[in-house]
């Protein structure tokens, strides 16, 4: 049950002004494999929940065309699409019972009373809140109303799950649990999923690919690790955790690796994407937990050195800031671990340093 | 141009949307259409009948009404009558709402339902009781204080009915004005050093005066439109508009001039209720911030509440007083002449004018939830559909707030008294009349209760595979049930006690209870009146308990208490 987004665009007209357009989704393509769960991650309004609207039906593209199972369901009204969406605010029929409220799609197919009851209860058991069959909304906390929204949506045995940010009404110890039991769920019934939120950690852990978009266009598509490691641009790399920022120049093309020019010093980086050539000004990304910190005896024009500003102790790790008068610029450094890897005051000096593998560089055009 | 060419682009998308859903597209167009017969049309033959004489467009007509200073006289003493009334009214109202919101007071619950009678009775109520206390017999003026010729006919008396049936009104929508201010503003200001009174003029009154505002407006509307108070008691002396539209058509049978004359009562009723609706209306501050928040009572001085308290003792005694009488004339002999009790005015009712009872519960019991469940789907399509021609839709439908109940019924006659449409003297012109003239009440409930129920809602339903109909029985109403109901009971009380503008539809097949009382004031049966007035308000009565009942049974207290009458 595989979903494909063939050049979806979306613009919406202003109520107020008809001539004002807003585009929410620009020129988006995007193949989802049959079982797999996909997020779409982004900041508020870069056109991620639109997307998920276009996809149940709520909302018809301007241009593009929506595939489901291989078939085009432009034309198709969401309640004959093939889709069970999970909503933000779950959306419980507040005067129905738990029981009604998971049975819902089911008595829509006709089904009767007691195989309705049936396959509720035995829902409601894999999901392991059997409890709950006789209670009404108003007697549910919000991750037991997380649960029937869940399984309402599941019974249906949709070709498409869809997430529209479900855990940001819970609480961040919940929303850690909830998250597991959602991807363990999906992947017991191996339904197809797409799932909304501007949670980067949500995304990195529950998905099998992470779509990063802003402003309605897609910045990136690729598996967590990739995305996190790997940033195709500024965009992405700034927005999933912290980074560096150093911007620099080729010098030399080698095999695999790329030998960059930036300050005064120079560095062998591993080359991931485009096609740079000598000379072309570029962006090396390095995250901070990828430094290394050394204490510095004297000067040294060969390491990357600079003076500590400002320092953040969180428990588990230590937050540095290094002012690195050659590159006239702060660089972040996160050392885990301090009590072995050794503290450093405001005002030390430090020598930088980090492995070829664990930065890119990234071409100035592709600064979006 | 090139907007109109986008209106006509985006119009037909959402046609062509609509149409995928038959029923909802059908739907749509059928509202439509009834409510251009049934609300515009009627209202478009006042208009035309005014501005065409023998079949050619003119003012004559509209121009004789002018020029004749008893009409003149109408139009000013309707005004005069309308400012004074609203003015005073709002007044009485926001001191009754809050003292019963600002304060601790004993009984307050007492004074709250002592307000609603006059809401729930028939508007004329208070003039008749004013003729049999005030009047040439009247208990206290002959009776207590031996004035045999007291003028309570004209300014004096019609006012002070007005104020009397009007200052309900008033009080219900400024107590919900005070209680949506929270009254830490005020303990705040108090704590910063306020005295009470300047915590009162610089706080609690100017965050209501857009509250107040609409209050006036609103009972302006009321008054100009009200007919059976100045019917009673207005007199020749003091024509009011509204009757002499009424006398015009059914005294002189001289249709154009009648029309003309509601058309001139149609133009400041409709524009203040505009005004209100889409100006007043939006100015008014949101000061509910989350939780609410129970009053610490300190901002009113204990020498201020007992005033106040007195005041409100004071008018909920001349509420009972009035109904009291009432009820004393519905069992007295000859009123005035002797006041010993009797059975002999309900004999008489049940005997003579039975066929009213039956025929005001019938027109009452069948377009009441035809109006219901018209309002409700008309607020969910206003609020949740995008069609073309939506604003148009609730224009229209509101509309019949504003429009005067004597216009309406002129514009009836005028509209279903030959084919197509031949419906004069039926059982359907009555009923069709109050199905159109009371469904705003049901509009208004439904789009207060959806605004607050998530689209989302609804949108699982239709994501589980429900249509836009199964959606609607199945999710959409059973959430509007509250809102319904008190809808219901708010047109089923209107519909028993309508007179403006059934008073020109009824017949001999069909008549009503309230224009049988009225035809028996001025037969001067005052205890006949009184006793059809007792068995309307006791039916009304009964029928808020059924209703209420109903809904504790299937909701249980959750229904209960979502019904505020």
């Amino acid at each position: 049950m595989s979903v494909k987004l063939v050049n979806i665009s979306k613009i919406f007209r202003d109520q107020e002004n008809i001539q004002k357009k807003v585009v929410a989704v620009k020129d988006v393509n995007l193949e989802i494999k049959d079982g797999e769960m996909v997020t779409l991650l982004g900041p508020s309004g870069c056109g991620k929940t639109t997307t998920l609207r276009i996809v149940s039906g709520f909302e018809t593209p301007t241009t593009g065309e929506v595939w489901i199972s291989g078939k085009m369901v432009n034309n198709i009204p969401p309640n004959k699409r093939d889709t069970s969406m999970v909503f933000q605010s779950y959306a419980i029929f507040p005067h129905l019972s738990v029981a009604q409220n998971v049975g819902f799609g089911l008595e829509l197919k006709g089904w009767g009373k007691t195989e309705i009851e049936k396959e509720v209860r035995r829902i409601m058991k894999i999901m392991e809140f059997s409890e709950l069959y006789n209670r009404k909304p108003e007697q549910l906390s919000g991750g037991q109303q997380q649960r029937v929204a869940l399984a309402r949506a599941v019974i249906n045995k949709p070709s498409v799950l869809l997430f529209d940010e479900p855990l940001s009404n819970l609480d961040a110890k919940l929303r850690v649990q909830m998250r597991m039991e959602i991807r363990k769920i999906q992947k017991t019934f191996g339904i197809t999923s797409i799932y909304v939120t501007h949670d980067q950690e949500e995304a990195l852990t529950i998905s099998d690919r992470v779509v990063v978009m802003n402003e309605g266009k897609i910045m990136q598509v690729a598996t967590p690790i990739e995305i996190y490691s790997y940033p195709k641009n500024m965009f992405v790399a700034d927005f999933i955790g912290r980074v560096n920022f150093i911007p620099g120049k080729i010098i030399e093309k080698k095999e695999k690796t790329l030998l960059v020019n930036f300050g005064i010093y120079q560095k062998e980086i591993k080359c991931r994407y485009g096609d740079f050539k000598v000379n072309e000004s570029v962006i090396i990304v390095v995250r901070p937990e990828s430094l290394k910190m050394s204490p510095a005896k004297k000067k040294d024009p060969h390491c990357i050195q600079g003076e500590i500003s400002k320092l953040v102790y969180l428990g588990p790790t230590i937050e540095y800031e290094i002012e690195v008068k050659e590159l006239s610029r702060k660089i972040f450094a996160v050392i885990y671990n301090p009590i072995e890897e050794g503290f450093f005051k405001v005002g030390d000096l430090v020598n930088i340093d980090f492995k070829p593998i664990a930065a890119h560089v990234l071409s100035q055009k592709d600064k979006e | 141009m090139k907007n109109y060419k986008k209106w006509i682009k985006k119009s037909s998308q959402e046609i062509a949307f609509i149409s995928k859903d038959p029923i909802l597209f059908l739907s749509i167009l059928l509202i439509f259409s009834s409510l251009i017969i049934f609300i515009l049309y009627p209202l478009c033959k006042v208009i035309t009948v005014s501005v065409f004489s023998k079949g050619q467009f003119s003012f004559i007509i509209l121009k004789d009404v002018i020029s004749n200073w008893y009409f003149r006289q109408g139009f000013y003493n309707s005004i005069i009558m309308g400012t004074l009334t609203s003015i005073i009214g709002a007044g009485i109202g926001f001191l009754f709402a809050f003292t019963l919101a600002r304060t601790n007071i004993p009984f307050k619950k007492v004074f709250h339902l002592i307000a609603i009678i006059p809401i729930i009775s028939p508007p004329f109520i208070g003039a008749m009781a004013i003729i049999m206390l005030f009047g040439n017999n009247g208990l206290i003026t002959s009776g207590l204080l031996g004035i045999n010729n007291f003028k309570i006919y004209g300014f004096r008396g019609l006012l002070f009915a007005q104020v009397i049936t009007f200052f309900p009104v008033a009080y219900i929508t400024l107590r919900g004005v005070l209680e949506s201010i929270s009254p830490t503003l005020e303990d705040a200001a108090f704590d910063l050093g306020g005295s009470r009174w300047k915590v009162f003029k610089k706080v609690t009154l100017p965050l209501a005066i857009p509250g107040i505002a609409s209050a006036i407006l609103i009972l302006f509307v009321e008054t100009l439109a009200d007919f059976g108070n100045p019917l009673i008691l207005a007199g020749s002396k003091f024509p009011i508009l509204s009757v002499q539209a009424y006398l015009q058509i059914t005294g002189m049978y001289d249709l154009p001039s009648g029309a003309a004359l509601a058309l001139i009562l149609l133009v400041p009723s409709v524009s203040v209720y505009f005004l209100q609706k889409y100006w007043v209306s939006r100015k008014k501050y949101v000061t509910v911030t989350g939780k609410p928040t129970a009053s610490s009572h300190k901002v009113v001085s204990p020498v201020a509440k007992w005033i106040l308290f007195a005041f409100c003792s004071f008018l909920a005694f001349i509420i009972l007083l009035i109904y009291f009488t009432i009820l004393w004339g519905a069992f007295a002999k000859v009123w005035g002449f002797d006041n010993s009790l009797t059975l002999n005015n309900f004999k008489y009712v049940f005997s003579v004018g039975f066929e009213a009872v039956t025929d005001t519960l019938i027109i009452a019991v069948t377009s009441t939830p035809i109006a219901g469940i018209l309002g409700m789907i008309i607020a969910f399509l206003v609020v949740r559909k995008k069609f073309p021609g939506k604003r148009e839709m609730e224009f229209t439908s509101m509309l019949s707030f504003a429009v005067p109940g004597t216009v309406i019924g002129i514009g009836y006659i005028l509209a279903f008294n030959n084919p197509p449409f031949a419906l004069t003297g039926t059982f359907l012109i009555l009923m069709l009349n109050f199905v159109f003239r009371y469904i705003p009440v049901g509009i208004q409930s439904g789009v207060a209760i959806l605004q607050q129920v998530d689209p989302c809602i609804e949108e699982a339903a239709v994501d589980l595979g429900a249509d836009s109909q199964y959606t609607f029985k199945k999710i959409t109403l059973p959430l509007m049930v509250p809102a319904f109901f008190s809808g219901l009971i708010y047109s089923f009380v209107r519909a028993m006690t309508a007179i403006s503008a059934a008073i020109f539809l009824v017949s001999a097949h069909w008549n009503l209870m309230t224009v049988q009382i009225m035809s028996q004031v001025e037969s001067g049966r005052l205890g006949a009146a009184c006793a059809f007035s007792v068995i309307l308000v006791g039916i009304i009565l009964l029928a808020i308990l059924i209703i209420r009942l109903i809904l504790n049974l299937f909701y249980g207290s959750f229904g209960g208490t979502m019904l505020k009458i």
